[in-house]
C-alpha cells in the first residue's frame, strides 16, 4: 500500500478526502468545532488554482457553494449545529433544483448556542428532517480518519451520481482527535465527475428531464445552453409549473432517486455480528466505545458483536433488520436522546428487545457507561 | 442584436400588474445590454423572491431564480467560479434589504464584479402589501393599518456606507436615464448598486392614496431632482438621481486571483 502517512486531526482527515475528490470551491463561516476545515481550506485550495471564501454567515455560504457547483465546481461548506440550522432553506434549494454540494455538520451539544466545544451526535435528525417539504438525503458519518476520509469522498461521489446535497455528520471527538490517516494514492479511490451533457450548442437541452438511469446530465452555468434553475416545482426547461402531474413527478423523482438507490449508498462497518447475542448499533465516536466494549467482552466470552453504520440517511432499514435477525437484545450507542434509536427499532423485528445507551451530558460516551447499561439489560445490576 | 431577441417570449405577458414599473425597468435593462453588445451566453442573471425577482424568468441568459433575500450570495458564487460573465443580480427592496441586507452590505464591502438592481416599489407585492423596509414613516399598509412607525433605508447612503463603488438612483419614470445608469453600472469594474423607484399602484399606490398608475409616475417626475440640481437646494425634500458613487478600488476576482498566484509560488 503506497500513499502518504500522516498524523492528523479528523476536520484535516476530512480536508485532506475533499481535495483528493477533486474540490475546488469552499465557502464557509467560523463555527466551533468545524473551524479547522475553513483554516486548512483557506491554505490549501488557492495552492491548486481552487477558491476559498469566508462568507458573512452560514446562509452566504451554502448559497455561495450551490452557485459555484451549477458552474461545474465540486464545492463543500462547513458547519456546526447553529450554522446548520441557517442552512436548511437553501439545503432545500439545492435538493429541489437538483444542484450538487457537500455539507459537513461538526456536531456539538445543542439546542440552541449549547456546547460548543463539547461532543454531540444530536442533529441525526435533522440532517433527516431538517429541510421542510417532503424529501430524500443522503447523510453520512465516520468514527476514524481512514474512514472519515473514505466516507468523506463517498460524499462527493454520491451528490455527484444522485445530484443532489449530502451531508457529512462528524462529531467534535472525530474531528479533534489526533490519529493515523494513509492518504491514498490518486487513482486509488474512484472519482465520479459531473456527468455533462453531450447536446451540443443550438439543440434544445432539457436540464430537468432525467435520463433512464435517473441521471440528469448537466451543462455549466456560463456555458453553451441557457436554462432557468428555480427552487419552485418546474417542468423539464426549469420553468416553474403548477402542472399537478409536473408536481407530482418532480417529488417523486426527488425522493425515488435516493430511496431505490438505499443498497448503494450504505456503507457500514460489522464486527462479531455473526454470533452476536448482543448486537450494538453505533456510529461516530461513540463506536469507538462500541467497539472497545465488544473486543473486551469477546475475550472473556460473551458472544456480542457491533454493526457500524455510516449511512445514516437514507436509513438502511433492511441492513439493520437483516442483521439484528439472531440477536436477543439489540442496543444503539449514541450521545443523543434516541434519534437512530427511533430508526431501529422501526426496522427490526422486536423492538421491545432493542435498548439505548447513551449520554447527552457533553462527554463522550464510555466504555463503562455501555457496560452498564449491558448489565442492567442482563440482569447483573450495575 | 435587437431587444427581442434577449426575452423568452413564450412566458409573455408577464405577470406584473397593470402600471407596475417593474416592466419599465426590464425594458431600460435591456436597452443597456444591447447598446453594450453583450451575448446572451455571458449574461447571468440571479434573483431572489418577489414581484421584481420574476424578471429572470422572461430573460433569454443563464437565470438563477434562489431564495428569498439570498440572490447576491447565489451570485458571489457564480461570479467568484466564472468572473468572466456579467452578473446582474435584480432584487425587490424587501429581498434586498429586508431578509437581503447582510449579503448586501457585505457584497458592497467585497467590491465583486457584480450590478446589483433595487427595484424599489416600497412594498411587497407578491405578499399583498405590507410594509417593506422602504416604505417609510407614516405610510400604510396591509401590516401597518395605523400608520408605519419604521424609517425607511436610504439605498443609496447605504450602498455608499457600505463600501459600494457605484452608487446610482434612477425611476421608472426617467427611462432614458435609467438605461443609461444601467450601462454605466453594468460598465463598471466593482459592485454596483442601481435603485430604481419603480410605482406599484396596486398596493402601495391604493394604501396611500397615490392615485392611479399615471398619477404615481407624475409623482416620480415631480418629487425627483437630477443630482446637484439648484431645484434641491430650493426644495430639500426632492429625491436625487443619479451616479452618486464611481470610485476605483481593488475588485474581488481580481484580488483572489492575486492570493491563488501568491500561494502557488508558496508565499
Amino acid at each position: 500500500m503506497g500513499g502518504k502517512l500522516t498524523f492528523v486531526q479528523g476536520n484535516e482527515a476530512c480536508v485532506e478526502a475533499a481535495l483528493y475528490a477533486g474540490l475546488d470551491f469552499f465557502a464557509g463561516y467560523p463555527i466551533t468545532p468545524s473551524t479547522e476545515i475553513a483554516e486548512l481550506m483557506s491554505v490549501r485550495l488557492p495552492r491548486k488554482g481552487g477558491m476559498f471564501m469566508q462568507m458573512e454567515d452560514e446562509i452566504a455560504s451554502i448559497c455561495a457553494i450551490i452557485g459555484a457547483s451549477l458552474t461545474g465546481r465540486k464545492v463543500l461548506t462547513a458547519t456546526s449545529g447553529p450554522g446548520f440550522s441557517l442552512m436548511q432553506e437553501a439545503l432545500g434549494y439545492a435538493i429541489m433544483a437538483e444542484i450538487p454540494c457537500v455539507i459537513v455538520d461538526v456536531q456539538r451539544g445543542g439546542p440552541s448556542t449549547g456546547l460548543p466545544t463539547k461532543v454531540s451526535q444530536g442533529d441525526v435528525n435533522q440532517a433527516r428532517w431538517g429541510v421542510h417539504g417532503d424529501h430524500s438525503i443522503i447523510a453520512l458519518t465516520a468514527s476514524n480518519h481512514q474512514d472519515v476520509f473514505a466516507i468523506t469522498v463517498d460524499a462527493f461521489n454520491f451528490s455527484e451520481t444522485y445530484r443532489t446535497p449530502v451531508i457529512l455528520l462528524f462529531d467534535e471527538v472525530v474531528a479533534h482527535m489526533r490519529e493515523g490517516l494513509r492518504i491514498p494514492e490518486p487513482g486509488e479511490i474512484p472519482l465520479v465527475e459531473r456527468l455533462k451533457t453531450s447536446v451540443r450548442e443550438g439543440v434544445d437541452y432539457h436540464p430537468y428531464l432525467p435520463r433512464e438511469d435517473g441521471r440528469l446530465p448537466m451543462s455549466d452555468f456560463g456555458g453553451v445552453h441557457r436554462y432557468n434553475v428555480t427552487g419552485l416545482f418546474h417542468d423539464m426547461w426549469g420553468f416553474p409549473s403548477e402542472n399537478p402531474q409536473v408536481v407530482h413527478d418532480l417529488l417523486r423523482h426527488l425522493v425515488d432517486k435516493i430511496e431505490s438507490h438505499v443498497d448503494e449508498v450504505t456503507r457500514y462497518r460489522e464486527y462479531f455480528v455473526e454470533d452476536a447475542e448482543i448486537l450494538l448499533i453505533s456510529y461516530g465516536s461513540s463506536a469507538r466505545s462500541a467497539l472497545h466494549v465488544v473486543a473486551d467482552r469477546r475475550k472473556h466470552g460473551e458472544r456480542i458483536g457491533l454493526l457500524e453504520l455510516q449511512t445514516l440517511w437514507p436509513f438502511p432499514s433492511a441492513l439493520v433488520r437483516e442483521k439484528t435477525r439472531n440477536a436477543r437484545y439489540v442496543v444503539v450507542v449514541e450521545m443523543n436522546m434516541g434519534q437512530v434509536l427511533q430508526s431501529v427499532r422501526e426496522s427490526v423485528e422486536k423492538p421491545e428487545r432493542v435498548f439505548l445507551s447513551n449520554r447527552v451530558d457533553g462527554v463522550m460516551i464510555s466504555p463503562v457507561d455501555i457496560r452498564n447499561i449491558l448489565r442492567l439489560i442482563q440482569g447483573k445490576g450495575v | 442584436m435587437a431587444v427581442g431577441n434577449y426575452i423568452r417570449e413564450r412566458f409573455f405577458p408577464h405577470i406584473w400588474c397593470p402600471g407596475c414599473g417593474h416592466g419599465i425597468v426590464l425594458n431600460g435593462l435591456l436597452r443597456a445590454i444591447e447598446n453594450m453588445g453583450l451575448k446572451k451566453n455571458d449574461i447571468v442573471m440571479v434573483s431572489g423572491i418577489g414581484c421584481s425577482s420574476r424578471i429572470a424568468g422572461y430573460l433569454d441568459f443563464h437565470t438563477l431564480h434562489t431564495i428569498h433575500g439570498r440572490a447576491l450570495a447565489f451570485a458571489v458564487g457564480v461570479k467568484m467560479s466564472r468572473p468572466e460573465l456579467t452578473l446582474l443580480v435584480p432584487m425587490g427592496d424587501g429581498d434586498a434589504l429586508s431578509i437581503g441586507g447582510n449579503h448586501f452590505i457585505h457584497a458592497c464591502r467585497r467590491n465583486i464584479d457584480m450590478t446589483a438592481i433595487v427595484m424599489n416599489n416600497r412594498t411587497y407585492g407578491m405578499t399583498g402589501g405590507q410594509y417593506s423596509p422602504l416604505s417609510g414613516y407614516g405610510t400604510l399598509a396591509t401590516t401597518a393599518p395605523y400608520t408605519n412607525i419604521d424609517p425607511e433605508f436610504d439605498v443609496v447612503n447605504m450602498a455608499t456606507a457600505a463600501g459600494a463603488t457605484f452608487v446610482a438612483r434612477a425611476t421608472a419614470y426617467h427611462v432614458l436615464q435609467l438605461a443609461d445608469v444601467l450601462e454605466e453600472a453594468i460598465r463598471h469594474k466593482g459592485f454596483s448598486v442601481v435603485e430604481v423607484m419603480s410605482p406599484c399602484p396596486t398596493y402601495f399606490g391604493r394604501k396611500n392614496k397615490e392615485g392611479s398608475a399615471v398619477d404615481m409616475m407624475e409623482k416620480l417626475k415631480t418629487t425627483t431632482t437630477p443630482l446637484g440640481s439648484k431645484a434641491k437646494q430650493e426644495n430639500p425634500s426632492l429625491i436625487e438621481r443619479g451616479v452618486f458613487v464611481k470610485k476605483e478600488m481593488p475588485e474581488y476576482c481580481t484580488e483572489y486571483q492575486k492570493i491563488i498566484e501568491r500561494a502557488m509560488k508558496g508565499k
